[in-house]
């Protein structure tokens, strides 16, 4: 509770501070608008339902790009942690595309797969893959190599020691690389959703989009504050539930949250 | 108590033989003679302990017996069949307690016991309570691996390598990072097991008094190259006491010999 409690006094405090730099008339209130017309964008962008239905837009390619990026991902980076000759060959290509920041994949989408939500789940999943296979091939290598060996004097071997010693071995790893993931596929989608515009759906990204067209700071930071809040939830809800039995499992972390 | 009859243990059948077991390491830096021309026999339900300086290759003699490490020449037999990789006849316990983090004490237990397909479920779970028990932690079943001691630890991973009922134990510095008053509880209890189930145990330490306490023989080693330097009949009645008077003169003798293999071998 007091923990709460200093979370909201904190942002209760930027909130005011924010009010406060708008009140002292510095800058264009076109520029900065106050909080109170951004929460009244946010109130009425949730009644007429644009909101809900661009959220529910994003988060669908967004679950099922990340979903497929971890399921490519996930296996190879296995093979490359395992294989010397993946290693050398897939496991440079997931390094480099790594350092390709994603929006660099929205070009090649747009003349591959034109305006359509094609070319939106090919962004998040180039995105997505290549730091998952990295995470994977690393949370594969740094386990001990004792467990390996005490799993094969009790006969465990193939698929068994796979899914039974290696990959539960690897968890930590595996739950922070997926994490990874989801920051980046998260950040693809935006950046595509912003640049490209299709018809089948308009996500977070386009409300965006179309505040800075139209000049409503309103809506643009009410949009910002939409999309931060969903990546908090999205790790509350998500992964700290992961991350917090895997700390109690393995005593990594004593403080309990 | 009970004096081991040598005639009767000598006239048991050979569990392992190693016969003429040699095993090289090369690194960048140097090449290793980590093992030359090593052979031994230990008889069925025998307890052996094999001590040395570090680097006599003691660690990896156990590894080879284990099917873990190939040998480079020469063959271990185990029951007169050539080893050629792990199995669960022969179950080795690590210095580090190598529990699996992800699993509770009784899940580790249950690990080697689910890959026993001529098991039930029920008779599974019946064995992992029995050797719980048998280790003293039946109250710990559902403990995380890192709530539990270092020596806590040890003895779920000795109930781990007893459960699927193993023909050969390989111990390989088993107690070495725990402190004294936990060792000296776990020789009690591992004298005890040993007496119960009759295993074959072999048995890496660089403790003598501990290789003494618990050992049939001693097998003394010397290294670069590894080799078999002295066998020592070990004819005290069990349980044996650490802290005896008895135990402390035949650990003497051993300390000496011991001594002697190291400045041999930095003097060369």
């Amino acid at each position: 509770m007091k923990r709460l409690a200093s979370a909201l006094l904190f942002f209760a405090l930027l909130i005011g501070l924010w009010e406060l730099a708008v009140r002292s008339g510095r800058w264009s209130v076109v520029l900065l608008p106050s909080p109170l017309f951004v929460g009244e964008y946010i109130w009425s962008a949730m009644s007429d339902g644009t909101l809900a239905e661009s959220t529910w837009v994003t988060l669908k390619r967004l679950l099922v790009g990340y979903v497929a990026g971890v399921l490519i991902g996930l296996p190879l980076g296995l093979l490359t942690s395992t294989s010397q000759i993946f290693e050398d060959t897939l496991g440079s290509l997931a390094l480099g595309f790594q350092t390709l920041p994603s929006v660099c994949w929205v070009p090649l989408a747009l003349v591959w797969f034109g305006q359509t939500e094609g070319a939106m789940l090919f962004v998040v999943i180039m995105g997505t893959v290549w730091s998952v296979i990295i995470a994977t091939d690393h949370g594969a290598r740094n386990i001990p190599p004792i467990y390996a060996r005490a799993a094969r004097t009790m006969g465990s071997q193939g698929f068994h020691k796979w899914t039974r010693v290696i990959l539960p071995a690897s968890l930590p790893f595996l739950v922070s690389g997926m994490k990874q993931g989801w920051a980046f596929a998260w950040r693809s989608l935006m950046a595509a959703e912003i640049y490209v515009t299709i018809l089948t759906g308009f996500g977070l990204g386009h409300l965006l989009h179309y505040g800075r067209e139209l000049n409503a700071m309103d809506q643009v930071i009410g949009i910002m504050i939409v999309i931060v809040v969903i990546g908090l939830l999205v790790d509350r809800l998500l992964f700290s539930p992961w991350e917090r039995f895997l700390h109690r499992r393995w005593g990594t972390n004593v403080k309990e949250a | 108590m009970e004096a081991p009859d040598r005639n009767a243990l000598a006239g048991r059948p050979a569990k392992l033989i190693i016969d003429a077991v040699s095993k090289r390491f090369t690194s960048s830096r140097a090449t290793v003679q980590a093992l030359d021309n090593v052979s031994l026999t230990i008889a069925e339900g025998e307890f052996v302990c094999l001590i040395g300086p570090s680097g006599c290759g003691k660690s990896t003699l156990l590894d080879i017996i284990a099917g873990l490490t190939k040998p480079d020449a020469g063959r271990v037999l185990a029951d007169g069949k050539t080893v050629q990789g792990p199995g669960r006849q022969r179950l080795v316990m690590f210095q580090e307690s190598a529990l699996f983090p992800w699993l509770d004490a009784f899940g580790n237990v249950m690990f080697g016991l689910k890959l026993r397909p001529d098991l039930t479920n029920a008779q599974r779970k019946e064995i992992a309570h029995h050797f719980l028990k048998l280790v003293g932690l039946s109250k710990f079943e559902h403990a995380r691996v890192h709530e539990l001691s270092g020596g806590m630890k040890q003895r779920v991973a000795l109930a781990r390598a007893l459960a699927p009922d193993p023909q050969v134990l390989l111990m390989d510095e088993p107690f070495g990072a725990l402190d004294a008053m936990t060792r000296d509880q776990l020789y009690d209890d591992i004298q005890q097991i040993w007496m119960e189930s009759r295993k074959t145990i072999v048995f890496v330490t660089h403790n003598v008094r501990e290789a003494v306490c618990l050992g049939d023989r001693v097998v003394l080693m010397s290294p670069s190259p590894g080799r078999i330097q002295q066998v020592f009949d070990i004819p005290l009645p069990r349980p044996r006491d650490i802290n005896s008077a008895e135990l402390a003169g035949y650990a003497s003798k051993i300390a000496a010999a011991l001594k002697g293999t190291m400045t041999e071998a930095f003097s060369e």
